[in-house]
């Protein structure tokens, strides 16, 4: 089912569904998951997960010389009323439930942050009004971590918005109750010379639902790792993401959906658009299915469009089955150019160039703006693409 | 009266870091109600005369000059060209992802016509053109020539053409490609247009069999770059009973 088409000079789409008695999602990960930096070897930039990434932009966070400064980040967090707002120290019970780190970056943010943000949603509570988490770079170095927890039936919309300029790694985890409903949207509106790595970790309950968003424009290196694990059947996650690579740029969203509980369902689509010399967006897209996952539905799909030369797109899905017992499993990834054959015709029906250009940008991402269903974000993002364009234009 | 005049038109293509002369002087007026068919061997340059027209950025003009009503097409953009009243058909319309049929016409549309079209009489246009060229409505939802058969690329070419109301249409071998059937509904679409009395048209074919369907008034030869010979609608019969062979025989018709 893996499709491939277009694809630019330089870029790869690689697709694979394996059947397999083992895992190679976990086997091809250079260490087994900890919470400890030290149980990592530092990254040559030849294993598996690091191969894409280029290490000499990460300002020392993969080989522990990033050193804290005062002036990471600030980390302002506005809540309605009922919501929790807690700062915690390292041996806070909640920290790490979600997940464990799977990298060294990962790791190396657990081992280093000194204190976490708890943010809590009692059972049952529905928010009519989002929780919004700034997160202001400063200019300096920060790890961090953020834990969201919702209780069982509790709904809420959390919005993360980082913006400004840091060398941040910081990890986030969703912890979903029985029956929570959680859409969190994560921006990343870095400054150009910003540094951004993370893995986000989601615990979905028993028919619990998760919707996230991901939303990358700025920054030097980001480098996103969203992950779903499921507590128990009827859990839901659909995993949307939204990105706009820019000339040097690398943004690289690497994803997991770790369907090891019965009857669950995951969605995945990440569109980006690429623009200028040397942007390179990463996809990684890994869809495991445990054995004992019968009756799971899962799709994913990875959507690119390159605007111009010297983008480069690598996007590899991968979807590895252990049951056949399931109700469906698909991927597709696919990477088009918008070229001058289509800027001609477009511009051979009268549409001014700059225009068509935000034709085909505002079409791609349409859709997928329209799921988010968090209204100002939407229009956030509306106007960002254009802002994106204007750039582009002049 | 809208005129569209070629004169003397040169024009060269990049081929292996050399420039390579394709359009050696073509001479050509089409005025508003004409129809004029332009029939060549394959390799004669009649595609690279479309596309130069357009302003595609591959060709080069070297010399000559083309204007409508007397303004230089030449120093036009693409899309200025478009706006002031050329439309060309092209034999190969591009895909466009993302871009839906619908959003794509009411762009174009409100792109020619200098304001946006009224959006209850503009639906309403665009169904009864769609349903003239025995288009599906659901066409509209999909992205612009994105896994469009040969024939519905074609329809959706002649239906911008309706709803665009260019003073000059070029129709780049609009018949390629089409079995007899879609032939028939693609030329009425032409026919209508023509009809109106306001669109000089400029058919590029190689085959006579649409003239069958779209009566010319004027046929020209298109041979090694140039117009060779002109005549009326007999011209078309002649070429249909010979071939081409007198007309590139000595000629570097590559």
């Amino acid at each position: 089912m893996a499709e491939a088409q277009n694809t630019p000079v330089g870029s790869t789409t690689a697709g694979a569904i394996a059947v397999a008695a083992e895992s190679t999602v976990a086997t091809r990960m250079s260490a087994p998951p900890s919470f400890d930096v030290a149980d990592f070897p530092v990254p040559h930039g030849r294993e598996e997960e690091w191969r894409f990434t280029p290490l000499e932009r990460l300002r020392g966070l993969h080989d522990g010389t990033a050193v804290a400064t005062g002036d990471g980040v600030q980390v302002t967090v506005e809540a309605p009323e009922g919501v929790t707002v807690e700062t915690v120290g390292r041996d806070d019970a909640r920290l790490g439930k979600a997940g464990t780190p799977v990298d060294r970056i990962a790791a190396q943010a657990y081992s280093a942050f000194e204190k976490a943000s708890v943010v809590t949603v009692p059972k049952e509570a529905v928010l009519t009004e989002p929780i919004r988490i700034a997160v202001r770079g400063e200019g300096g170095t920060a790890y961090g971590h953020q834990v969201i927890e919702l209780g069982a039936f509790a709904e809420a919309v959390v919005v993360i918005d980082h913006t400004g300029d840091a060398v941040l790694a910081a990890n986030v985890d969703y912890l979903l109750g029985d029956g929570a409903k959680l859409t969190v949207v994560s921006v990343q509106d870095w400054d150009d010379k910003a540094v951004h790595v993370a893995q986000h970790n989601a615990l979905v309950g028993r028919d619990a639902s998760l919707k996230s968003v991901v939303v990358t424009f700025g920054g030097d290196v980001v480098r996103l790792h969203p992950r779903v694990t499921y507590a128990g059947p009827g859990g839901e996650a659909e995993l949307f993401g939204l990105y706009f690579t820019d000339a040097g740029q690398h943004q690289e969203h690497r994803l997991l959906v770790d369907h090891n509980v019965p009857h669950c369902k995951s969605n995945v689509v990440y569109k980006g658009a690429l623009q200028g010399d040397e942007a390179h967006a990463v996809w990684i897209g890994d869809v495991l299915i445990e054995a004992k996952a019968e009756g799971t539905d899962t799709y994913e799909m990875n959507r690119n469009l390159v605007l111009t030369d010297g983008a480069r797109v690598d996007s590899v899905p991968n979807l590895e089955i252990e049951t056949g017992e399931i109700v469906g499993a698909g991927h597709a990834s696919a990477t088009g150019r918008f070229d001058d054959e289509q800027l001609f015709y477009l511009m051979a029906r009268g549409i001014p160039e700059h225009e068509a250009r935000r034709l085909v940008v505002r079409g791609f991402f349409a859709e997928l703006v329209q799921q988010i269903g968090v209204e100002d974000i939407e229009e956030r993002l509306l106007a960002k693409i254009e802002e994106e364009l204007e750039a582009s234009v002049a | 009266m809208a005129t569209l005049e070629i004169r003397d038109l040169h024009v060269t293509v990049e081929a292996d870091n050399a420039e390579k002369e394709i359009l050696k002087g073509v001479d050509l007026t089409v005025k508003q109600g004409e129809t004029h068919a332009i029939m060549g061997p394959n390799g004669s340059g009649k595609s690279t005369l479309a596309y130069s027209l357009a302003g595609h950025p591959k060709y080069t003009v070297t010399g000559g000059t083309v204007t409508l009503d007397g303004e230089d097409v030449l120093e036009m953009s693409v899309d200025e060209r478009a706006r002031a009243g050329l439309f060309l058909a092209m034999q190969y319309p591009v895909e466009v992802p993302g871009v839906s049929v619908s959003n794509f016409l009411r762009t174009s549309a409100t792109a020619v016509r200098g304001e946006a079209p009224k959006l209850r009489t503009w639906v309403k246009e665009v169904k009864e053109a769609m349903e003239r060229l025995n288009m599906d409505p659901s066409f509209a939802e999909r992205n612009v020539n994105e896994g469009f058969s040969g024939g519905e690329k074609k329809r959706h070419e002649i239906l911008q053409l309706e709803l665009l109301k260019p003073k000059v249409a070029i129709l780049d071998e609009t018949d390629s490609g089409l079995d007899v059937d879609a032939l028939r509904v693609v030329s009425e679409g032409v026919n209508r247009v023509r009809e109106s009395g306001e669109v000089g048209t400029l058919l590029i074919t190689h085959y006579t069999r649409i003239l069958r369907y779209i009566k010319p008034d004027h046929v020209h030869v298109f041979a090694n770059g140039r117009i060779v010979e002109s005549g009326g609608a007999e011209l078309a019969d002649q070429l249909e009973a010979e071939g081409y062979d007198k007309y590139v025989k000595g000629g570097a018709s590559a």
